[in-house]
């Protein structure tokens, strides 16, 4: 495996019951990612990208193929591994947010942190870090309820980024959100990318969120389309 | 730790229902314990008070005495041991018992005619009385007390005459008029229903039974001063003792005990279905938020828990509501009990059941043991309840919860 690569994908196949028969969601996907990508996953609805994104997050395993992630490979890890595997390299925001509505914002943020052993003062400084990235020091004690869909998923991001994982994963981060909460968050996204060295793995069908894209793959039934490399 | 962190904080956070689910299950807590209580009171009071009036804390019986049977008693009196009695003092009361017949008004009533020392201080059976009236009185009117059912039962009051008819210890019928001195009240029936005291020495001697009786009731000074002798200790219980069968305190409340247990199966029913209501809700607490918290329990994996782990804080959230309603419980259970116990329970006078001694007003005992086993119940109880659902998650897919489809 080469080194700089964090993710590597050979022949992934993925295969779904459908009553007697089976349904192929991926077929035949070999790709990679190296650090410090900022990339998409684009394609119509059904296309295989949740699928996708689910595999390389380790909360999925391929039917068929290897999926290497920070040096592990997906196929083998136990489920503890891989929840360790989470827990200290993958970052996931998703497109409704998946907030805690019973915790506040400060809260939600730390709560990643709270699976790691950390000191209470380190954590403390982590989650004021990553609220700031994302803007929101002041709301630390709002609830999700009391927030606008951007502000909630700032918290998400703030909530990936503030254990400093390798890799974040989101799956259409933007698709609740209006243009300008959309461009906002992707822009805090790009800074953190560009700042922190963190890849980031999208899947989106927004323009406003390929645009600022380094390389989008576009995925048509399962298989990679396309791949391109944008911006350099 | 950080599980019990999590677990409480989401419950406080799910409210109204969770209010819910603690209080049903606060209640059950609280009536568990005052059923258990008041069952403890009772059986606390029964033993004291029969210990009191009838049984002390041991006897000793003529071997065919048989208290269930009253045709054994024409054969089962013997002579008493002087120098025993003598050594007892104090501690030891004999009693002679002779079936007969009394007429009360014209009417006729079979009773049991118990022949009691008419200076004993050890059963409380009221005896000055009569021991005054019968060292006053010469020969003719025998001295009687009698408890206040059979007063009501034959309509005597102190005061009153009636005719007993007894044979003696020939065989032969006699009778002799015997005046009421004294109705007494007391919570055992069996001193009391169908009974006539009079002095010992009467008896004895109406019935030719000179210096005989059927039982010696010991104190418990008496027994301990028994069991410390050098020779002789009383032997276990229901062997004899100097040809007299020695019952212990055990063997004497045999009767006590199991109609306690009788009680208690079923009050148990009433709590136990009590708990399974607030256990079903729980139960039901947990399908429904599991079911609903899927993309919750997805989003906990994603960020790194194992599944073990989100089964650990849903199976403690339910359980946390065991902890509320005991805390819930004590905070409002705690000032009503010791209320109760202060105040007793007054019990409907018809509950004289079973010939078991009970009082007009029964006080709770709350044991720490009945407590402590109270406590376990509630928690282990809902422990299991709320395991049972939790442990589904164990099995869902992340990428389905994350979903929030069902499983
Ligand atoms: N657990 C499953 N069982 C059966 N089929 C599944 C399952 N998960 C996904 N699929 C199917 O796999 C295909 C790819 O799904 P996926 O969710 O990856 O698409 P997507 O590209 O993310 O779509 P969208 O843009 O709508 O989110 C779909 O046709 C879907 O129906
Ligand atoms: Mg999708």
């Amino acid at each position: 495996m080469e080194n700089n690569k964090i993710v590597l994908l050979e022949g992934v196949c993925k295969r779904f019951p459908a009553g007697k028969t089976e349904f192929t969601a991926l077929s035949n996907i070999s790709l990679s990612f190296g650090k410090g990508e900022f990339a998409g996953l684009v394609g119509p609805s059904g296309s295989g990208k949740t699928t996708l994104l689910n595999i390389i997050g380790s909360l999925d395993t391929p039917s068929e193929g290897t999926a290497d992630v920070l040096g592990k490979r997906i196929n083998l890890l136990s489920h503890k591994e891989a929840a360790q595997l989470r827990n200290y390299g993958i970052g996931f925001i998703f497109q409704t947010y998946n907030l805690l509505p019973v915790y506040s914002v400060y809260d939600n943020v730390e709560f990643a942190l709270l699976l790691q052993k950390m000191s209470s003062e380190a954590r403390k400084k982590a989650v004021m870090e990553a609220l700031e990235w994302v803007g929101l020091t002041e709301k630390v004690k709002s609830r999700p309820s009391m927030l606008s869909g951007g502000e909630c998923q700032r918290v998400a991001i703030a909530r990936a980024i503030v254990k400093k994982p390798q890799l974040v994963l989101a799956d259409e981060p933007s698709a609740n959100l209006d243009s300008k909460n959309s461009h906002h968050i992707v822009q805090t996204m790009k800074r953190i990318n560009k700042e922190l060295g963190t890849t980031f793995i999208f899947s989106t069908h927004d323009e406003k969120v390929m645009q600022y894209l380094d390389r989008i793959i576009y995925l048509k039934d399962g298989m990679v389309d396309k791949d391109e490399t944008v911006n350099k | 730790m950080l599980t019990f962190i999590l677990a409480f904080r989401n419950l406080m956070g799910s409210g109204k229902r969770t209010w819910l689910n603690v209080s049903v299950l606060s209640l059950a807590f609280v009536v568990i314990i005052f059923y258990n209580g008041l069952l403890e009171g009772w059986n606390v009071q029964a033993r004291t008070d029969t210990m009191a009036w009838e049984t002390g804390n041991g006897r000793l019986s003529h071997p065919l005495f048989d208290q269930f049977d009253p045709f054994t008693l024409a054969d089962s009196h013997g002579k008493t041991d002087e120098g025993l009695l003598t050594l007892l003092g104090k501690d030891a009361s004999p009693v002679l018992i002779t079936q007969a017949t009394a007429y009360p008004n014209g009417r006729l009533f079979n009773v049991l005619l118990k022949g009691i020392d008419t200076r004993q201080t050890l059963l409380s059976v009221p005896v000055r009385l009569m021991d005054s009236l019968a060292s006053a009185g010469e020969g003719g009117v025998i001295p009687a007390v009698i408890g206040d059912r059979m007063a009501k039962a034959a309509k005597l009051k102190a005061g009153d005459m009636m005719v007993v008819r007894w044979r003696d210890a020939n065989g032969t019928f006699d009778a002799r008029e015997v005046m009421i001195a004294e109705v007494f009240r007391t919570n055992v029936p069996s001193v009391d229903v169908s009974q006539v005291w009079i002095p010992l020495e009467y008896l004895r001697e109406m019935t030719s039974m000179y210096g005989e009786a059927t039982y010696i009731t010991l104190s418990k000074e008496g027994v301990a001063k028994l069991n410390g002798a050098a020779d002789d200790k009383l032997p276990a219980s229901g062997e004899l003792y100097k040809g007299w069968r020695y019952e212990d305190e055990d063997a004497l409340m045999h009767e006590i005990d199991t109609v306690i247990k009788a009680k208690k199966g079923s009050s148990t029913v009433i709590s136990m279905l009590l708990l399974c209501i607030a256990l079903l809700a729980i139960f039901d607490t947990q399908i429904l938020s599991i079911f609903r918290r899927q993309k919750e329990i997805g989003t906990y994996i994603a960020l790194g828990m194992t599944r073990l782990k989100v089964v650990g804080i849903f199976t403690i959230e339910g359980t946390i509501h065991s902890v509320l309603a005991i805390a819930l419980g004590t905070l409002w259970g705690m000032p009503l009990l010791k209320w109760i116990q202060h105040t007793g329970i007054p019990m409907p006078s018809n509950t004289d059941q079973a010939g078991l001694a009970i009082a007009d007003k029964i006080v709770p005992v709350y044991s720490a043991g009945m407590l402590l086993a109270t406590v376990l119940l509630v928690v282990i109880s809902s422990l299991v309840v709320s395991y049972i659902p939790a442990r589904k998650i164990s099995k869902m897919k992340p990428t389905e919860a994350l979903k929030g489809k069902l499983v």
